[in-house]
């Protein structure tokens, strides 16, 4: 069980959970120590508790998702909150509604907090601003995703009781990964040293000032590593001129039974959903050092933390 | 007609520098006496006491919407609210609906122009449609008005295209206003590409996009004579191609907008992904931003504008990949200049009105108004040192897409006086 070493915030204090950008380590660290007992809810026979009830929650994903969006929905049916689910494919935009009115006619059905994944950055924070409802970042374009990289951090904790000089490897399409910018943003928090390792066209144009040690060898970026944790490649960058072929992509930035022979410490972890034989060859996906299956187990735990912390932090009013 | 006295005020003139104490009588919209204690009798007092009095000032850049596109701007919207910004002309670009590519075009926005205090400039497409591919027809453009030739938003792609109408335009001694980008530079992006876009996983604009086409566009120039007005100038490169090219003797000018030297691409995630941040080109960084203060300064870049491109609430009210690119400007632009570039001692307040005065107009080729006797009274009366917070009551255009709503401004244009009429902005 995680046992964070850092100083931890008695509570929490946003109304929403825009991202990672906008907290600290104390109140990362409140959101892993309350889904520390939320884990253990989840181990009970009877894994419901009443926290949330009489609270409605919408999932508005306007981007298909899958683990995301059923571990969202695990928590809150956990919480015994009532649930509203929207989707719909591409932009509302293109369907003639604009974000605003979708929003505010949510908002009109009482909805207290919303989930929200969209293809364009900032969403969340246009929410935050144009509604009454508090928001949950599911995933902003490739600006952030915050509860996946808590669910990597309560997941890291698991196996090391400080992050603090901790050695992490990002590996693949950093550029594109909102997973990429939510954990540097929270490794660095916890006073992990972060690398991010990729061909230069899958890098920001200025990654140095994501804070992070940049290098375009695996092996450098391998070299003392504690965990790695490769990215899903897109497969249809191919096409855009960004790698040439997934097969050169993964001879170059693959992470291959060698890798683990080599560093016999090193966990391995991915956000899902993984590409056999691109990102990971597949033994290494299902090697007892991969802690990939964790990293959803605890995405359940971690979301309910963040969905109770929110609801006591609305309860305080504003 | 109103025959105004405007007493007290300190006549500034922008090419020479000098201020002198004197009242104004204009009658009939004709300046009819200049001196001291001149008398009032009949005439309505207008007290420039602790004001500049100068030669009415010009946006050179402007999206006034009509026709076509009503909803977001018109020409009369659009004229008060460069009127409050000291502004008694403008020059419009042609991105309406239809485009300013016949004469047709041009007569109807004259026509519209018509009886206002602000005069209308239409700056008329280098190409049929904006389409970038045949010549529209300059000649007959220009015989009708039109000041300068610009595709805009769709920058000229073809170099040969490019490369004939500068050859043409050389003839018709009028420039080509380039709005320098280099579409195939990368896919669309949404905002500066630096180290807040790394941040923000937001897809960026690099500024190469903007510099190679500048550095084709100079070479251009350089090699037909032909006139090449640098639109919105925005990157630290940009300005020193443009200062290599002056030193060699390449026939360019340049613009800068207000947005460029007041703000930063730290704006967009300071405010949130807020899409009155969202502009074309792009807010910079703060190393482009000083470039472009030390470009004004030293003369690279000739002119201020503000590129006043109102959008309506709902078209900017969206996610920010999804908004229109622009903001509104003409309101804010004096207030811009004088706490960015008056106050923190980038360029003397004569200076300051030489660039959205006098060199506007050498570029368009229009007369610089004169505060003699016997001429047409054009002039803007303000000062450099009021300090004010800008809200949304001082908004005159139709829209109201600015990010500088609650931004503390220096120096106030209090008053226009054009075409017979006197815009009192009042306090």
């Amino acid at each position: 069980m995680p046992a964070t070493q850092q100083e931890t915030a008695t509570q929490w204090p946003h109304r929403h959970l825009l991202g990672l950008a906008g907290c600290n380590a104390a109140e990362v660290s409140l959101i892993l120590e309350t889904a520390k007992e939320f884990r253990a809810v989840l181990e009970r026979p009877i894994r419901r508790v009443p926290t949330l009830r009489g609270i409605t929650i919408c999932n508005l994903f306007f981007e298909p998702s899958t683990r995301t969006r059923l571990s969202f929905e695990l928590a809150e049916k956990r919480l015994s909150a009532d649930i509203v689910n929207f989707s719909s494919k591409g932009s509302s935009v293109s369907k003639g509604e604009s974000l605003l009115d979708t929003a505010r006619n949510i908002e009109a059905m009482k909805v207290d907090m919303v989930v929200v994944r969209h293809r364009s950055p900032g969403v969340p924070h246009f929410l935050g601003r144009s509604t009454r409802a508090q928001i949950i970042n599911a995933g902003d374009g490739q600006h952030e995703h915050p509860t996946q990289a808590l669910l990597d951090l309560f997941t890291l904790y698991e196996h090391h009781r400080d992050l603090r000089g901790l050695r992490i490897a990002i590996v693949g399409d950093i550029v594109h990964s909102r997973v990429a910018r939510s954990n540097i943003l929270g490794l660095r928090m916890l006073g992990a040293h972060v690398t991010v390792c990729g061909p230069p066209t899958l890098l920001p144009h200025r990654a140095d000032a994501l804070g992070v040690r940049v290098t375009h060898r695996l092996d450098e970026a391998l070299e003392g590593c504690d965990v790695v944790m490769a990215l899903r490649m897109q497969l249809e960058r191919q096409n855009l001129s960004l790698i040439p072929s997934i097969r050169e992509y993964h001879a170059l930035y693959g992470i291959r039974p060698d890798h683990l022979r080599r560093n016999v410490d090193m966990l391995v972890m991915h956000p899902g959903p993984v590409n056999r034989g691109v990102e990971l060859a597949s033994e290494v996906v299902d090697h007892e050092r991969s802690i990939i299956l964790d990293q959803v187990t605890n995405g359940v735990a971690v979301r309910m933390a963040v969905l109770y912390l929110l609801a006591t932090a609305e309860q305080r009013g504003w | 007609m109103q025959d105004v006295l405007i007493r007290n005020g300190t006549l500034l003139d922008p090419v020479t520098g000098d201020v002198r104490r004197a009242d104004i009588i204009i009658r009939n919209g004709i300046i009819t006496a200049v001196g001291e204690q001149l008398p009032s009798s009949g005439l309505t007092p207008y007290d420039a006491a602790g004001k500049f009095v100068s030669p009415g000032w010009i946006d050179m850049h402007v999206h006034l919407r009509e026709p076509g596109l009503e909803y977001k701007e018109t020409i009369a919207s659009g004229c008060r609210a460069a009127a409050f910004g000291g502004f008694t002309e403008v020059a419009c670009l042609p991105n309406t609906e239809p485009p300013i590519d016949s004469a047709e075009v041009i007569l109807a926005i004259q026509s519209r122009a018509q009886g206002l205090p602000v005069n209308v400039y239409p700056i008329a497409c280098v190409s049929k449609g904006r389409k970038g591919r045949e010549l529209a027809p300059l000649f007959e453009l220009k015989t009708c008005g039109a000041v300068a030739f610009s595709d805009d938003g769709s920058p000229v792609q073809s170099g040969h295209l490019m490369r004939r109408a500068l050859e043409y335009a050389s003839m018709l001694d009028r420039p080509i206003v380039n709005h320098m980008e280099d579409l195939h530079m990368g896919p669309k992006g949404h905002m500066h590409e630096g180290a807040v876009s790394a941040r923000l996983g937001v897809p960026p604009v690099p500024a190469l996009s903007e510099e190679s086409m500048l550095a084709r566009d100079l070479l251009l120039a350089e090699l037909t004579g032909g006139h090449l007005h640098v639109a919105h100038i925005s990157t630290s490169k940009s300005v020193a191609l443009v200062r290599q090219a002056k030193a060699s003797g390449v026939p360019v000018t340049a613009e800068a907008c207000t947005h460029h030297f007041a703000l930063t691409d730290l704006a967009v995630e300071e405010s949130g992904f807020s899409t009155q941040t969202k502009m074309h080109p792009p807010l910079r960084s703060q190393a482009d931003t000083d470039a472009i203060k030390e470009g004004l300064e030293d003369g690279t870049i000739d002119a201020i504008c503000t590129d006043h491109a109102p959008h309506a609430a709902f078209e900017k009210n969206v996610e920010f990949t999804a908004a229109p690119f622009g903001i509104i400007g003409l309101e804010s632009a004096w207030g811009l200049i004088g706490r960015h570039l008056v106050a923190e001692q980038h360029l003397d307040v004569a200076a300051a009105v030489h660039k959205v005065c006098v060199a506007p107009r050498k570029i368009l080729r229009l007369p610089v108004p004169e505060i003699r006797e016997g001429a047409h009274a054009n002039l803007t009366i303000f000062d450099a040192t009021t300090k004010w917070t800008f809200a949304a009551r001082h908004i005159r255009s139709k829209s109201s897409n600015t990010p500088f709503l609650g931004a503390r401004m220096t120096g106030k244009a209090w008053a226009i006086y054009n075409n017979g009429q006197l815009v009192d902005n009042g306090d």
